[in-house]
């Protein structure tokens, strides 16, 4: 009963964190909530994999958060412009998209667990609405940081569900790879262009 | 020693020392030399055959255990290693010729590396984690570190991560669909995911639209590498998935779904060539066609299908090699590769302009040249399934056949008192000339590449039997 309330818990957190990176302009909170994000999906992921299996995954994503953060707290205050998103800027927008997408998720969730007994609802609802908050926040933005962030809580739901399927160990150190290399590409992103020219000859 | 160390670990390590060792000439030399002794050691020595060498008995075993699982190349990997790694040996080699940074050695062996695990990995599912971890590794050769990163490389990079989930998914739920191969909404649900993720991945329309912006964008030899580098091992991945499930072997409609795919990929990118001002825009629709090509190749219902799709194989690697090498040497000296700004350069670089005409003839399939008898084959088959079908892929060659035309009339276009100079270094003119020179080898000679394809059927237990 306890673990099936702290599930609902970390499925509604995971509501909250994906709905605060998706609105919100400031990098800070979107990182604080990534990184609430994946001790939410840990505890899920833990529901079908072994603790230890779980861990990688809140290790490998806090990380990820860690490079990030310490990438953007490293670029200038120039940098601290809005991302062009070619979409309204607008906070309500958003708020409806993330509404929309809640409401989609919340229809189907109970069918699906009809259809594949055994994954939990919890898991399954929590999974898909960072898989559709992800979805949505890659379709209206083209910002580097704010695409990474909206791959990475794409991801972290679909490694949520495919935990729950599959627990092999090398799926688990790819995934952990994957976020990583999407964590360090990001950061990658995030400097390229902020340096000087001469860095031309040193590459 | 397994071939997985010699062929994966060997080039990963190889890759990274020279990433932090070796600078200036010395990186492309290393790297190139790399890749040739692989792509040789494929040839000489069969995986898991016994060679006695006087009184040394040598064996390269197939597989060998990570983290709980398999990577196993077999003997009728070998031919396919070779020639990925004499193609991969062709870039690294050409690095130096085309002034690109001294990390695309490095990255694009480790690149290799990963995607010659993809087709080693056992299940042969977990390729797709391979593939999205090599595209990642792509992005810091796109992108300079002093240059502010473009809409193709976002866009690249998130279709790349997309198709991953998706191909995962659909493999779990294929098993659903073996046990259960008379629920047809299954199976449908499992077939558009299926579509998706390839979709993604292989730049299916309208999803190939980073490919011409990071023509724009990035360097062309690196672009070009990855254009080769990654829908090379997203076919044979492909080909894995119809091989392993009858059920998408032996389905009319998905085999349907695929050839429209592909003619349409082909159709449509040979038009838009057509209508382009700019140089490397065009070689990025050039690729998508090749891509198309394979893509119809593999939806021909037909005992050939595996046969045709890799005779595809060696000219695409040669045909993207030399033209992208070619646009290279141009944007060197062109600020962009805009038609109004690379106009005369014949007369300026006559070995590139020439070399890149005859790589974009190839591409069309332009008899003599290595593309004319792989499309010849593709066209025959395609003859005897539906005419639509020869009839569209007609038009998209045309397309691009146009493209070539008008990109030869902006290079010629010089004026008549301007001399002809030679501006090309000896390393470039050389190696563009072995390029040339093998596009109208496999043209003219093309059984050359037999013993290497040959035998590539075999990869696949029931494809083509």
């Amino acid at each position: 009963m306890i673990p099936d309330i702290i599930s609902w818990i970390a499925a509604g957190l995971m509501l909250v964190t994906s709905t605060v990176v998706l609105l919100n302009r400031d990098w800070r909170l979107s990182l604080g909530a990534l990184a609430l994000q994946y001790m939410a999906a840990f505890w899920l992921v833990t529901q079908h994999l072994p603790f230890v299996m779980g861990s990688v995954k809140l290790i490998t994503g806090w990380m990820v958060v860690a490079i990030l953060g310490m990438t953007r707290l490293g670029l200038s205050t120039d940098e601290d412009i809005h991302g062009n998103s070619f979409m309204p800027h607008g906070q309500w927008f958003r708020l409806v998209l993330a509404l929309v997408v809640t409401l989609v998720i919340a229809g189907t969730s109970p069918r699906i667990e009809a259809a594949i007994p055994g994954l939990g609802l919890p898991v399954i609802a929590g999974s898909l609405l960072l898989i559709g908050i992800g979805v949505v926040h890659l379709g209206i933005t083209s910002d580097e940081l704010n695409v990474i962030l909206g791959l990475l809580t794409m991801l972290t739901g679909f490694e949520v569900l495919y935990a729950a399927i599959e627990s092999s160990i090398l799926v688990a150190g790819l995934l952990a790879i994957t976020n990583l290399g999407l964590g360090i590409t990001g950061s990658y992103l995030l400097i390229a262009g902020t340096s000087p020219i001469e860095l031309k000859d040193e590459i | 020693m397994s071939a997985p160390t010699i062929w994966i670990l060997t080039p990963f390590i190889a890759g990274f020392l020279i990433l932090f060792l070796l600078r200036g000439r010395l990186s492309p030399l290393a790297g190139g030399g790399v890749s040739t002794v692989l792509a040789l050691i494929a040839v000489i020595f069969p995986i898991d055959t016994a060679l006695l060498l006087g009184s040394l008995s040598i064996k390269i075993s197939p597989s060998m255990e990570f983290l709980g699982r398999s990577f196993a190349l077999n003997t009728a990997d070998g031919p396919l290693i070779a020639v990925v790694y004499g193609l991969a040996a062709l870039w690294f080699f050409g690095t130096e010729a085309s002034g690109s940074a001294n990390r695309f050695v490095s990255l694009g062996l480790m690149i290799i590396a990963l995607l010659t695990a993809s087709i080693a990995v056992e299940p042969f599912l977990f390729s797709a984690l391979l593939l999205n971890v090599a595209a990642m590794l792509v992005i810091p050769l796109l992108v300079p570190v002093y240059q502010k990163p473009g809409r193709g490389v976002i866009r690249f990079l998130v279709y790349q991560t997309f198709a991953m989930p998706f191909i995962l998914f659909s493999g779990w739920m294929l098993s659903g669909v073996e046990a259960s191969p008379g629920d047809v909404g299954s199976t449908l649900q499992t077939g558009m995911v299926l579509g998706l993720g390839f979709a993604f991945l292989l730049g299916v329309f309208p999803l190939y639209n980073w490919i011409p912006m990071l023509m724009e964008e990035a360097s062309p030899y690196v672009t070009g590498f990855l254009l080769w580098a990654l829908p090379t091992f997203t076919v044979i991945f492909a080909l894995g998935f119809l091989d392993r499930y009858t059920w998408l072997r032996t389905s009319p409609q998905l085999s349907s779904a695929i050839q429209f795919m592909g003619v349409f990929m082909v159709a449509s990118s040979g038009l838009f060539a057509s209508q382009q001002r700019h140089v490397g825009r065009i070689m990025g629709y050039a690729a998508i066609v090749e891509t198309g090509l394979f893509v119809l190749a593999m939806g021909s219902r037909s005992v050939e299908i595996v046969n045709t799709t890799f005779l595809l194989l060696i000219p695409r690697g040669l045909e993207l090699a030399v033209w992208a090498l070619a646009l290279a040497i141009i944007k060197r000296k062109a600020y962009s590769l805009r038609f109004n700004e690379v106009k005369g350069f014949a007369r300026k670089y006559p070995i590139a302009v020439a070399a890149l005409i005859l790589a974009h003839l190839s591409v069309t399939g332009f008899p003599l040249l290595a593309g004319f008898p792989p499309r010849l084959a593709l066209w025959q088959e395609l003859a005897g399934q539906s005419l639509a079908l020869s009839f569209w892929m007609f038009v998209g060659l045309l397309g691009l056949l146009a493209a070539a035309m008008r990109t030869l009339a902006v290079f010629v276009m010089a004026e008549e008192e301007k001399t002809w100079e030679w501006n090309e270094s000896w390393v470039q003119t050389t190696m563009l000339g072995v390029g040339v020179i093998g596009l109208f080898v496999l043209g003219m000679f093309p059984q050359v590449t037999q013993p290497f394809i040959a035998n590539l059927p075999s990869l696949f237990e029931h494809l083509g039997q």
